[in-house]
């Protein structure tokens, strides 16, 4: 049941599920379900897991590498955040890259399939340099596990693009991680983030990339990334849910 | 240091120290797992209560759990110690104490002198010796009042917060957020907004904004932007209408580090807050929030379990006579708090020790999409708390925060529990309600004239 008129109009002023109405009713079969069913893919976001082999076809000519943390399965990863973000297996080269790409799972199977490729296609347009070197595909991956994968393989700098906790209204959304020098053991003041990218109301692919681009070529010139790196690029960023 | 023994069915367990011990006592969890302190079976758990059983509550006043050289959250707990306070329960073990609480003896009056004679590791070990049903039937015993414009914790009383959180910080989504709340009943612990941006000149301007629709409908309540202590305190040095100081705090010196304070701050915050005379009906100006987990994930637990340094960050706010002390039980996520049970039981945990301590205990009835739990554990979490008598509990519009991106009561979860408990707002909120037609389920106010004078277009 929707807010009755004139109210509609006020409730549209925010993305909050305001009912606006007094006499403390309980909430409508409608309102009821809808939650539920904004809950229910949420959780269905969580648990799924991501179609590598779909995502390495849609990578196109970009050739894949696969690694995996300690978290070998989901109640794992859940209950122990140290072990998705420690190195368990990957046949990875030390192959000394200046900027190396990771997608890794995160809390969102379904940001990785919506997002992560189109996003990886738009930096490679950006950034040509990236054509041809290997995207390091990541399960049970915290951001940090692409500190050991960039470690492991010699990276001047890695970008982690995971899948970020969904929300009740988004459940696809991605979080882009950039860090210098990738080390274990590295804190998240290390990092600059590019989080809400997705195609309900978020940042749009193009946009995201954009916005890496400023960081990327900022963190080579100063040489750091994290506190030290203030993003000023001029690219409006609405916030989440804006 | 001491090493402690306990026999459960046979076998004996050997613990290392004292932390050892109440980590081991403690319902599972996952943060103590996470911190590897949990018990390794759970017949080890039952042979560490039993240690708990037989220990003098006075040994810890001797055997500190965080050194008292090195953190001044221990210090402030034992040098703040009322012995005089302490003297009834002086002799007796954790587990006599637990006996103690549950009796007739123990009424409200005379927990009420007990508080100040207790340390959050004795209220903390005798909450791991007692069922759910025994953290409620205490707690109810003990009634903390504060005020500010109103006055909230007398008998009968539970209040809300009005959370009107906007993803983007707009004027206008939050005063319809804020009309959607009154319409229903809340707001009578606060107003409060998390801002998504801790900007300076955004704050002000939220500060300014919630002011003027206090002022505008002349409702007795406080607003509050949750920006750090050093922001407000700029904030009142620019004229910004704080009423009252928000602070996250936690139980040892390291987390409180991490949260970029120290009690000297909160003190200097606390007097600031004091100067600016803004209550009516009474002094209390500090808000504090806090959650089990906060130490571990600083990486400052110092091998002690997360309930018990939860306990002790009730110790920090006690020193600083707030209106509002509020648990954000859920939020935190599955590896501290894995599931609907373990949430349910920190939250009763938490409301209990903070209520032991003197505090005026709310708890944000919440959950995060990472954790199992659902709607349903937040109603049965909720209802449970009405019947423990917590002073105030988190509302948002439809239960679903979306600008922090979790899910707490909704503000019809508020009406439902007072109709199951016959629980009434604070009184001086409670008569504006009724002056305003909102009190009751067949009144109909005028929502466009609120809608006006909240500067919204009607």
């Amino acid at each position: 049941m929707s807010a009755p008129d004139p109210w509609a109009r006020l409730a549209g002023l925010t993305p909050a599920r305001v009912r606006l109405r007094a006499g403390m009713r309980p909430v409508s079969m409608e309102e009821l379900l809808t939650f539920q069913q904004d809950h229910a893919a949420a959780r269905d976001a969580i648990h799924g897991a991501v179609d590598w082999a779909a995502l390495a076809r849609a990578l196109h000519s970009l050739p894949v590498l696969h690694a995996a943390s300690a978290a070998t399965d989901r109640p794992t990863y859940l209950r122990r955040p140290d072990l998705g973000r420690r190195l368990a297996e990957g046949d990875l080269p030390c192959s000394r890259p200046d900027l190396l790409i990771v997608v890794g799972d995160g809390l969102s199977a379904p940001a990785v399939m919506a997002q992560a490729a189109p996003l990886v296609h738009a930096l490679v347009r950006r950034l040509p340099e990236l054509d041809g070197q290997p995207i390091v595909l990541a399960r049970g991956a915290r951001v940090a596990l692409g500190d050991a994968i960039g470690q492991a393989m010699g990276a001047a700098m890695v970008l982690m693009l995971i899948g970020e906790r969904p929300g009740l209204s988004v459940a696809d959304s991605l979080g882009a991680y950039l860090t210098r020098a990738p080390r274990t053991g590295l804190r998240d003041s290390a990092r600059n983030c590019v989080s809400n990218i997705h195609m309900n109301g978020g940042l749009d692919h193009e946009a995201a990339a954009d916005r890496l681009l400023w960081l990327i070529t900022e963190a080579r010139r100063i040489g750091a990334t994290g506190i030290a790196l203030k993003d000023d690029s001029a690219a409006a960023t609405p916030l989440p849910g804006a | 240091m001491t090493t402690y023994r306990a026999s459960a069915r046979g076998e004996t367990f050997r613990f290392d120290d004292l932390a050892a011990v109440m980590a081991a006592a403690s319902p599972e969890r996952s943060g103590d797992q996470l911190a590897g302190v949990a018990a390794d079976s759970a017949l080890q758990r039952v042979a560490a209560r039993r240690v708990l059983m037989d220990l003098p509550l006075a040994n810890f006043l001797n055997d500190a759990l965080v050194p008292y050289e090195t953190d001044e959250v221990t210090r402030l707990i034992i040098d703040g110690h009322d012995r005089a306070a302490f003297a009834p329960v002086a002799s007796m073990s954790v587990g006599e104490f637990r006996d103690w609480l549950l009796s007739p003896a123990a009424d409200r009056a005379a927990l009420r002198a007990l508080a100040p004679g207790l340390t959050p590791e004795m209220v903390a070990a005798v909450s791991k010796l007692m069922r759910n049903q025994d953290l409620i039937r205490v707690a109810r015993k003990i009634r903390v009042e504060t005020a500010f414009r109103n006055r909230i914790g007398g008998p009968g009383v539970m209040a809300s917060r009005l959370q009107p959180n906007h993803p983007a910080d707009d004027p206008r989504g939050i005063a319809v957020a804020v009309l959607d709340g009154l319409l229903q009943g809340a707001g009578d612990a606060v107003i409060g907004i998390n801002p998504a941006s801790d900007n300076l000149g955004n704050c002000h301007a939220m500060l300014t904004a919630l002011d003027e629709m206090r002022a505008a409908l002349d409702i007795p309540t406080q607003t509050c932007v949750l920006t750090h202590v050093t922001n407000a305190l700029t904030l009142i040095e620019r004229g910004a209408p704080v009423d009252l100081i928000f602070q996250s705090v936690a139980g040892t010196e390291a987390a409180n580090d991490g949260f970029g304070i120290t009690l000297a701050m909160l003190a200097e915050a606390h007097q600031a807050g004091l100067s600016l005379k803004r209550g009516t009906v009474g002094r209390n100006v500090m808000y504090f929030e806090t959650g089990q987990g906060s130490a571990l994930s600083a990486e400052a637990h110092h091998g002690v379990d997360q309930q018990t340094l939860e306990a002790r960050a009730y110790g920090v706010a006690r020193a600083f006579d707030p209106l509002l002390v509020n648990t954000v039980v859920g939020f935190i996520g599955p590896e501290y708090l894995f599931d609907g049970k373990q949430i349910i039981r920190a939250g009763l945990e938490d409301h209990f020790c903070g209520k032991m301590l003197g505090l005026p205990m709310g708890v944000d009835v919440c959950y995060t999409n990472h954790v199992e739990a659902d709607q349903d554990d937040m109603d049965n979490l909720a209802t449970l708390l009405a019947q423990a008598g917590v002073n105030f509990v988190i509302a948002v519009p439809g239960a679903d925060d979306v600008m922090l991106g979790y899910q707490s009561l909704a503000f019809e979860d508020i009406a439902y529990l007072r109709e199951v408990t016959c629980l009434t707002p604070a009184p001086e909120f409670a008569a504006w309600l009724q002056a305003f037609g909102l009190a009751g389920r067949d009144a109909l106010p005028d929502p466009g004239a609120m809608a006006r004078k909240l500067g919204l277009p009607a």
